[in-house]
């Protein structure tokens, strides 16, 4: 498995951490799914000093921890977030997210890349959250991403993979980089289909998070991403249009 | 004085960041910024107040 700025993860499964019914349930997500990953967040402390226990039961699952800049707009709200976050949580991973959209929340790719070379200048190990141009992962690549994070779909949508064929050059184009899906994940049929396509990891968060049973959710989606990455690794057989008898025909009896 | 915390008006005579974080019971792992501009914790104690500044304390939270 290919390592994500020198760290090997355990498994592919990169789990985000918002809108769980409830602390209890997230936290039996982690433990009975065994994702590697936690995706979290910064937001403003409040009385309850709510951040503190989240911060305690995450430091509890022992997972590696993916600090997110989620609704930044711009260089500058994004670069601040990032050393804000660096502070919390004692990691130089950050999952640099621009939105350029507010209805799709796609990147806003420009300024993305504009981030990510301010931020990898500062010592950051920046995830990229971007779209599946090329172009774009090439400019990333350049300012100092050593991980490229396109989206499957508008994140929460759970349409799977909206581009499949652009997701499958870039496998092909960037053989040695780590990529992940991140976003748009709805079923673990979907997550199995990243894996096939030879993607390192699968990052998601509402297929689990507003299942009906997201404890249950986590484990499918694990398994489902177990099957797809050791098929890719079996080579599976091309898809054909006609016919081909698996069963030999030499030794067949003649009956008719 | 009065600055913004968080979004909300708050009155304060602390003259210091870190006087305000202790003032207003805020311990454990937060980030802080004044005006837009990130203050490592390492600052806080040089990061003086004035009235109308703007204040974030940050923590960690559940993230997708």
């Amino acid at each position: 498995m290919k390592s994500f700025y020198g760290v090997t993860l355990a498994n592919s499964l990169m789990l985000g951490t918002a809108q769980y019914p409830s602390p209890t349930i997230l936290e039996q997500a982690f433990r009975q799914s065994g994702a590697a990953v936690a995706t979290v967040s910064l937001r403003r402390e409040g009385a309850d000093k709510a951040g503190q226990s989240f911060w305690s039961m995450i430091t509890d699952l022992g997972v590696h921890v993916l600090p997110n800049t989620a609704g930044c707009h711009t260089v500058k709200e994004a670069v601040t977030t990032a050393h804000m976050a660096r502070e919390v949580f004692d990691t130089n991973w950050i999952k640099l997210e621009v939105i350029g959209n507010t209805d799709t929340l796609q990147p806003d790719v420009f300024h993305l890349v504009e981030a990510a070379k301010v931020l990898t200048n500062d010592g950051f190990e920046v995830f990229p959250y971007t779209t599946e141009d090329l172009g774009v992962a090439e400019r990333l690549l350049s300012v100092g991403c050593e991980v490229l994070m396109p989206w499957g779909a508008p994140i929460g949508s759970g349409r799977g993979m909206n581009n499949e064929y652009a997701l499958r050059a870039m496998r092909a184009e960037f053989p040695d980089v780590p990529l992940v899906i991140d976003a748009g994940i709805g079923l673990p049929s979907h997550a199995a289909r990243a894996m096939e396509l030879g993607y390192d990891a699968v990052l998601l968060n509402t297929a689990v998070a507003r299942a009906g049973d997201p404890v249950a959710m986590a484990r499918a989606m694990m398994g489902a991403i177990e099957a797809g990455k050791l098929a890719y690794e079996a080579d599976p057989i091309e898809a054909r249009d006609m016919a081909e008898a698996s069963t030999p025909v030499i030794g067949k009896a003649f009956l008719s | 004085m009065q600055i913004m915390l968080n979004g909300v008006l708050c009155d304060t005579q602390a003259e210091t960041l870190t006087a305000l974080l202790v003032q207003e019971g805020f311990s454990g792992r937060v980030a802080t910024a004044v005006n837009e501009e990130f203050v490592p914790a390492a600052l806080r104690d040089e990061q003086s107040l004035k009235d109308g500044d703007r204040v974030e304390v940050l923590a960690p939270m559940q993230g997708g």
